[in-house]
């Protein structure tokens, strides 16, 4: 009896993620699209990743966060220092195997520099909460928006502790090896570590905080540890996207993690459905390409138009479809496993308050097939 | 043996008295009930008890352990489920997964494990969704396992309410006004599902009440609580007879129609 439906679907989802690999791939290898719509697309993958994070603290766990650019800042500096140096002091590796050409030395430090620009936003995640997580609703949206100041100040200054950030200078000399295949298997790797941690006992644990933290708290829930999960991880998401992004731009200038840029994910991620991973992911992509795409359609001279014109289309959204473009409907593999109902002996008393099903009761094991 | 033990339990609200010097005990398999008049700090009990709010004075024991300075969650994994005066159901959350929400303490799997969906994740997730398959069926909810709580009518949504604290396995229930919004049909079902329950899951229920004929007809004990304090304790019989329950709470009416059923 009762079964967990098993369900093969990972071959669909393979050749779906295969196909859009091998298009994209495909079109800026013949140079079918610009350097410029590659780095856009890119752009928007990355914002994916970073929207991703914030559903996980604003979406399911409910909590207002508007210092997610403050994270990704993290991760984009501190990545981008580690590459810096490297690409100038380590040892090279030059690898040509199968006609790929690629510095072994390099790639690995990239990952490493990533890893740990992602394990840097983690950590300050974690040590910042642990003051303002006490926070609830508006007054931890404030402390989260004032460390982003805090931040943004600390990088415009920070040339005079690491010469190299160069402050409000903008800080340059960072490698460009963000590229397509990196940033779609980051992006994959992001949407299974989401898909698989919410649908699970811990994230039945955090979306549970956003229902109701009380009534998670009486069941049993260390609903505190939870939240500080939640934000640690979304965090982590947005300092491996900031790593990314410092490595496709190779410039990083402190407006770019200033608190206004916070207001990105967040716009992406109620713009698509918060609490939904199939909205963020659309959203990141429309969002990205409305902006850009806007940029083209627009008259010379008119371009500034577009934060007039893409504004109204979320007003339009939001008057419409208040959830958000796909709310929290989740498409294809992103959808949680389905369940099969389970029979089983049922209290007289139950059954009769408010159904009017037939009686099962001693019935045991309907459907027993074990 | 005495399930909960509470002595001098005091509670202050900046200067208001919300609770004051409240005694109170229950053995195993006891079905007692609390009740008076709006505002007399029944709710505030119940939540001095799961430790959302911390007591001003005095000591709570469960299982003859001291509870005092717990966090919710100790208390609940402890062994006290509870439910709340207006249904709290998770709402944005399918039936199904109210009730397996109960059965994270004893997951038994990591993060880790979660992230990477591996072979000890498939395993424990199936046990507690079966457990959890389970509990809804004993509640007639197995076909509405997929619908979001949110969109269930209110009698459905208390009953999840009621299988997710079950579903915690407590030793101790406390039940907040389990028939309010209820009609008298509906709230006379709920009499025989608190009985019934508590012969088959072995429970020591604590109830608020404010529906006479319910406290009367389920509970063996009741303890009233007058502006935060112990007006009366007893049986139902003497209870309906006390005059000062009667002036606080009853009200004459009231005491002689429940005198006469």
């Amino acid at each position: 009896m009762k079964k967990l439906r098993s369900s093969s679907s990972w071959l669909p989802t393979l050749l779906f993620l295969l196909l859009v690999f091998g298009t994209m791939q495909f079109v800026s290898s013949l140079n079918l699209i610009s350097v410029y719509w590659q780095q856009v697309f890119m752009s928007a993958c990355i914002m994916a990743i970073s929207a991703l994070g914030l559903n996980l603290i604003y979406g399911y766990t409910g909590l207002f966060h508007l210092g997610q650019a403050a994270f990704y800042g993290i991760g984009a500096y501190t990545s981008a220092l580690i590459t810096y140096y490297w690409s100038r002091m380590g040892p090279k590796l030059p690898i040509d195997f199968l006609g790929l050409h690629f510095d072994l030395s390099m790639t690995a430090m990239f990952l490493l520099a990533l890893l740990a620009g992602a394990l840097m936003a983690a950590i300050v995640a974690y040590l910042i909460g642990l003051p303002v997580l006490r926070l609830t609703g508006d007054y931890f949206c404030i402390a989260s928006l004032g460390f982003n100041v805090i931040v943004y100040v600390l990088f415009n200054n920070a040339d005079r502790l690491i010469p190299v950030m160069k402050g409000a200078r903008g800080m340059v000399g960072i490698p460009r090896w963000t590229s397509w295949p990196w940033v779609f298997i980051f992006t994959v790797l992001a949407l299974f570590g989401m898909r698989n941690l919410v649908y699970s006992s811990v994230g039945r644990a955090i979306i549970s905080i956003r229902e109701d933290e009380d009534a998670a708290d009486v069941m049993g829930i260390d609903t505190a540890k939870y939240r500080t999960l939640a934000f640690v991880i979304g965090s982590l998401y947005a300092g491996l996207a900031g790593g990314l992004y410092a490595h496709l731009y190779t410039f990083l200038h402190p407006t770019c993690f200033a608190w206004i840029k916070s207001c990105d994910p967040f716009l992406i991620v109620v713009f698509g459905g918060a609490g939904g991973m199939t909205g963020t992911i659309v959203a990141s992509l429309v969002w990205t390409f409305i902006l850009e795409g806007l940029r083209v359609l627009l008259p010379r001279g008119f371009e500034s138009w577009r934060y007039v014109i893409y504004p109204l289309i979320m007003l339009m959204i939001m008057l419409f479809r208040p959830g958000g473009i796909l709310g929290r409907r989740e498409l294809g593999f992103l959808k949680p496993k389905g369940i099969e109902v389970a029979r089983v002996e049922r209290v007289p008393a139950a059954a009769s308050a408010g159904s009017d099903r037939p009686e099962e009761r001693g019935s045991k094991d309907v459907s027993s097939e074990d | 043996m005495s399930v909960l033990k509470i002595k001098k339990l005091t509670k202050y609200f900046g200067g208001l008295r919300a609770v004051h010097d409240f005694d109170f005990s229950i053995d195993e398999g006891e079905l007692v009930g609390l009740i008076g008049p709006n505002g007399a700090g029944k709710t505030t009990i119940f939540n001095m008890v799961s430790e959302i709010y911390p007591p001003t004075a005095g000591e709570i024991e469960f299982m003859g352990q001291s509870i005092v300075g717990l966090k919710p969650h100790q208390v609940a994994q402890l062994g006290i489920g509870r439910t709340f005066q207006k249904i709290r159901v998770f709402k944005g959350m399918s039936v199904l997964d109210n009730v397996r929400l109960a059965y994270h303490p004893h997951a038994g799997y990591s993060i880790k494990d979660a992230v990477l969906h591996n072979a000890l994740f498939s395993k424990r997730e199936k046990e507690l969704t079966e457990r959890a398959q389970e509990f809804l069926s004993i509640f007639g909810l197995e076909d509405k396992q997929d619908e979001l709580c949110g969109s269930l009518p209110y009698g459905d949504q208390h009953r999840v309410e009621i299988a997710r604290a079950l579903a915690t396995e407590p030793k101790l229930l406390m039940l907040d006004e389990p028939t309010s919004g209820m009609n008298p049909r509906e709230a006379l079902e709920m009499v025989d599902l608190i009985k019934f329950l508590r012969d088959k899951f072995k429970l020591t229920i604590f109830l608020i009440e404010h529906r006479m004929r319910v406290v009367m007809g389920v509970c063996e004990r009741i303890t009233v609580i007058d502006f935060g304090e112990i007006i009366a304790r007893g049986e139902p019989a003497e209870i309906r007879n006390d005059p000062k329950v009667i002036e606080a709470y009853l009200g004459e009416r009231m005491a002689k129609e429940l005198a006469a059923a």
